[in-house]
Order: structure tokens, then sequence, then C-alpha cells
């Protein structure tokens, strides 16, 4: 039998539609508000009359951003960055957390606190800086010369998603693996055939993460990328704002564009984001599970 | 283990004299080949330990051996040459950053870093802590499921867009006017000034040159971009309760009121504290990242945190040693605070979080 709602439930239910609708909308604003004024014409951005929908429709801007190849250099230095650094932190992560989750392992607890400690304690911005430094002398004396190299390799380990992956195939039971043993199978074998298969979502959630941050990442590519052709996007980006950010920019500009400096900005956000909008809705079901799954160790 | 003397000599009644004690020449043997019983287990497993070497090395090389690089923090020298040549400086550094020997702007600076980072943490800990919970609780009372996805999907968004992308956007909509070009202030600049909330001058200056306006700023851009994400956790405990709990309560006459006291809030009440704990501990490890982005020179009386000043004198400028020891004496506190965090959570509540 449906019993009918208490008037405080009925309140209740009300309120959290309307927060949660206003909220979700301001989430969302934000995102329309910048395709709306990346294609919207000069006046109407210069005046600020742009509420939702673009006004004075123009596509000059994208164009010019398409047009310009140092754009597409930092798109593809941020695809390679991506792409690679993924690669190599799944690679030592995955061989790390299930080595460390074997009970048998011998100085396990060393091992653990090893890792454990680097999230506590940092040895902060300057040392790590310099260390970057150091090491971009030794790649370059071992004439590796492109730093996009020395971003992928020495940037962006994280413990914290070794420790979820860890976590993560300690609750493959131990059953499972010792029939595969008992089958033939090497210690590779087990790890591919089994325990891989047996933890996707906390994989990808955790590649997620790794390729995330890396998509994302700035301060050090910005620090020790010297060459502006091997510049990530974001780098890219916040060039073109610092550039941008000056008002009296503005005052010669109309007479050689249909479009204000900050529709540049714009369209170089949408650029930036549209391809985490198209993997972020696959990949969404998996990592709320694998946030849940991970965090907390009993 | 204890050592006694008769371990190692007994009294040989046949000859007379102590001779050394058989047992003990066993046990030295034992202990003579410990590590190369430790080989043998770990030649037999080899494979495990070579997966381990990898990670070991990235560690080593870009974790640890800047913490080795601190050591510039007591040694006196600004160039960037290799520590181990510079002379000591002992606690120089720290002197002068703690009392103002030798640098009083500087130590006033450092001070007002300090301040900043707590502050600006301490205020998202007040404002930002609550809100997921209570979005956890607002998603619970959807009881569709493809409209609840569609919130969540929506919410989690902003956590994904990069910290330049979100500064951007935040600089964007708070900008500056300008006359000669007849740029007009941002969106919501205008807003709040057509609300009357700003005056016209402020927004024509730009609110994010404005230093009462950037903890605000930076709280709110915080709360957009992780409020929804933060929820997950929260949500999977209110989901947890099982709906004859709310039954029970409500033919006992419980309202909506009743049920989140009686009901909910002992149900994630052990997550909520696990949760505050982590946040109180993680008080003074804020994401440099985005201070950086937002501040500028007039905004640094409550925008600068001791990473951003470490930033500008250690990697802009050239005060290494000293940005150094302004850092290592932040981030020793953290840990400290962390590690307590994780003590008092492990107590509360059987769990720990690593």
């Amino acid at each position: 039998m449906k019993r009918k709602l208490e008037v405080s439930e009925l309140i209740f239910k009300l309120i959290s539609y309307l927060l949660l609708t206003m909220f979700a909308i301001g989430c969302l604003y934000p995102f329309i508000y910048t395709i709306s004024s990346a294609i919207s014409g000069y006046e109407q951005v210069r005046d600020s009359t742009i509420i939702l929908l673009p006004k004075n429709i123009q596509f000059d801007a994208f164009r010019d951003v398409f047009n310009d190849n140092v754009f597409w250099n930092s798109y593809t230095n941020t695809l390679f960055l991506t792409f690679y650094g993924t690669i190599w932190e799944m690679m030592l992560s995955v061989f790390g957390a299930y080595a460390l989750s074997k009970k048998r392992l011998l100085f396990r607890k060393g091992f653990n606190f090893f890792l454990v400690f680097t999230m506590w304690f940092s040895a902060g911005m300057v040392p790590q800086y310099l260390n970057y430094l150091a090491t971009k002398r030794a790649f370059q004396g071992m004439g590796i010369m492109d730093d996009k190299w020395l971003v992928v390799i020495a940037m962006g380990m994280q413990a914290m998603n070794i420790i979820l992956l860890r976590n993560s195939f300690e609750n493959v039971p131990s059953e499972i693996e010792e029939a595969a043993i008992v089958d033939g199978a090497t210690e590779m074998q087990v790890l591919w055939r089994v325990y891989l298969p047996m933890s996707k979502s906390i994989l990808a959630t955790v590649a997620l993460f790794f390729g995330i941050s890396r998509w994302n990442g700035y301060f050090w590519a910005r620090q020790m990328i010297s060459n502006t052709n091997e510049q990530p996007l974001q780098v890219y980006l916040r060039l073109r704002l610092e550039e941008y950010s000056d008002p009296e920019l503005t005052t010669n500009w109309q007479m050689s564009h249909s479009y204000a400096p900050d529709s540049v900005i714009y369209a170089l956000i949408v650029c930036s984001i549209i391809p985490i909008l198209v993997i972020y809705p696959f990949i969404q079901k998996y990592f709320a599970k694998g946030v849940n799954m991970g965090g907390v160790k009993e | 283990m204890n050592v006694k003397a008769t371990d190692f000599l007994i009294f040989d009644e046949e000859s007379g004299t102590y001779i050394e004690n058989p047992e003990q020449a066993v046990r030295d043997d034992v202990e003579k080949h410990h590590w190369l019983n430790v080989l043998k287990t770990v030649l037999k497993d080899w494979r495990l330990y070579l997966m381990l070497v990898p990670m070991i090395v990235v560690f080593l090389l870009w974790r640890y051996f800047p913490m080795y690089e601190l050591l510039g923090s007591f040694k006196l020298t600004e160039d960037a040459k290799a520590v181990a040549d510079q002379y000591y400086s002992g606690f120089s550094y720290f002197r002068t950053l703690l009392t103002g020997v030798g640098n009083l702007e500087l130590s006033a600076q450092f001070w007002r870093a300090f301040r900043n980072t707590f502050l600006l943490s301490f205020y998202g800990l007040v404002f930002g802590f609550p809100v997921p919970i209570i979005i956890a609780l607002f998603f619970n009372e959807i009881r569709s499921n493809i409209a609840r996805s569609i919130y969540q999907v929506l919410t989690y968004l902003p956590k994904f867009m990069s910290t330049v992308v979100m500064t951007s956007l935040v600089l964007m909509l708070v900008k500056q006017g300008s006359d000669t070009s007849g740029m007009q202030p941002g969106v919501i600049s205008q807003l709040l000034e057509s609300l009357g909330l700003i005056s016209t001058e402020t927004a024509y200056a730009g609110m994010l040159n404005n230093p009462t306006f950037f903890r605000a700023i930076y709280q709110i851009s915080g709360i957009w971009e992780s409020a929804g994400y933060d929820s997950i956790v929260f949500f999977a405990a209110v989901i947890a309760i099982s709906p004859t709990s709310y039954e029970a309560a409500q033919i006992d006459g419980a309202g909506k009121m009743a049920q989140m006291r009686y009901v909910v809030l002992p149900a994630i009440l052990s997550t909520i504290v696990i949760m505050l704990i982590t946040r109180i501990g993680s008080l003074l490890n804020i994401g440099y990242e985005k201070v950086l982005l937002l501040y500028n020179p007039n905004t640094y009386v409550t925008a600068d945190v001791v990473s951003t000043f470490a930033q500008r004198n250690g990697i802009a400028g050239s005060l290494k040693g000293l940005a150094s020891a302004a850092e290592m004496m932040n981030n020793i506190i953290g840990m400290l605070l962390v590690i307590g965090a994780n003590t008092i959570a492990k107590k509360a509540s059987d769990t720990s979080l690593y």
C-alpha cells in the first residue's frame, strides 16, 4: 500500500528538487555562457549583454583559433602528454599495487609506508623545481631533448591512486588466484587474466584520474617546457588569457576583427573541454563506484 | 630479545672452564645467513619484486630526492648549485622568516601567507564542507533513477575541468571594465552591481583586483567545482539506509525532520566524521595552482598563501633557500595534522584512510 506523503516530507522533496535544479543549472550555466560568448559578435561581448543565448552569431573566433598553428601544436602536445602519461602511470601503478596487495611480500609494511609518506609530506615547490631542472639536464645529457618526455616520466605519480588499486586488488579472493596457479598460470597471467578483469571499475576510475590530471596539467608544464612548440593546451590557453586580459588592447581591435578578444578565450575553453565532455558520460558509471570502493580501508 | 652471558658461554664441567655454547653457534649461523634466506625468498618470487622496482625508482627520484634537496633551506648560497657544495647557514632562514631578523618585510609576508593559507582552508571547511552532505540528502529524495543520473552528471561535471579553465571562467565572469575601449565588466559583476551589492566603481575596477572579494570568490568557485563530486561518498552512505528504517519511523509518526534526526544522521555520522577529520588534517595543504592563477599583486593581502610565497621568491625569484624553508615549515605542520587526524579517525571509527 502506498502511503500518502506527510506535509513535511512533501516540503522537503520540493525543496530538494528546487535547490538541486538550481545547483545543476549553476554547474551547467558557465559552459553555456562560454559557448554563447565564443560565437557572439564584438559589441555584444564587449557590452556583456549575453546572458544565455548567443547574439549576432559569428564563427570567426573559432576559425581564427583553428587557423593558428600554435593552437594545433599545443593540442597535439596535450594529446601526447595524456596518452603516454596515462599509460606510463597505469603501468607503474598496476604493477606496484599488485605486488603490494600480496600478503607474502617481504617488507610489505615498509613499502606501504614508503608510498603513504609521500601523501603526508612533500618537499615543496622549490626543491621539486630544482629536482626537475636537474632531471631535465640529465635527460638532455642522455640525448632526450624533448621536454615532453620529462613531463611524462617525472611528473604526476600519485600515491593515492596506487593505494586505491591496492585496496581493490586485496579484495580479490585468494582462492581464485590459487586455482589459477594450480592450473599453471604465471604471475603475469594471474595479474592479466584474473586481477585486471575483476577490477574493471577501479581501473577505469584510476585511469580517468590519471588521464584527467594529465589533460588538465598546467603548472609544471609551464615551468619545465621551455620550447613554445612543445607547450600543452592549458599553458597556451593561459598565455592567451594573460595577453588579452589587458582591456586597452581592444581599443583598435574592432578595425580588424568581427569578434571581441574575449571570444578567443571562450573558444579555446570550448576546445579544451570538448574531449572531456565526450568521454565523461561513458566513464561516469564506473567512477562513482570506484570512488566508493577503494577509498576507505577496513 | 634479552641476551645473557650464558647464551654465548657455558661452564664445561669436564674441563672446568667456560666453552662456547653450541646452541648459540647454530643461532649465529642462522643469523649470519639471515640475509641469504631473505634473498632466497625474494629470488623465489622475483617477478613480484621486479614489478615493484619501477614504482620505487620513480618515487625515489622525484618524490624523495627533493626531500634531500630540502637541505638547501639550511644552506647559504642562493644559486641552484648541487646542494652538497653549499655552506650551512643553520637555521638562519627559519629565523628570518619567523622573527624578521635581517628582513622584516619577508617575515611579515611569510606570516601573512601562513595566515591566509589557514584562513582559506578554514573558510573552505566551514562553508564548503556541509554543502556536499546537503546535496547527498537531496539526491536521496529523487526516486527516479534517470532524473537522478542527470543531476549527478551535471553536478560532477565541474570537477573535471582544469584549474586553468575554471580560473579563466572566473576571471572572465568578474573581469574589469575599461572606459577607453568601452569594455564592460564581467557578467557576474554586472549582476551584483544591478542587485546593489557592489558599487559601479568596484565592478569597473574588477572584483579580483580587490582583496575584499578574493576569499569569497575562491570559496564559491571551490563549491561550484567540487560540491557535487564530493557528495558521492555521502550519497553512498545515505542510499545504504534500508527503506524499512524510514517506514518504521513513519509508523511512529516521525515527520521529515525527525526522520533526518533519528534515521539518516546516525547512519551517515561515521562518514561525516571521517571526512571532517580528513579535511581538518589537510588544512594546510592548499592547492597552489588555483591561487596562483587567480591572484595578482593587488590581492596579495588576502590571497597570498605559503606555496605561492615560495613560488614567487624561490622559482620566479632567487631566494631558493628561504622559500624552501617557508614551505618546509608549512608542510611539517601539515604532516603532523594529517597524521593526527588519521590517528583520531582510526580510534573513532575502526577505519583508517590509508
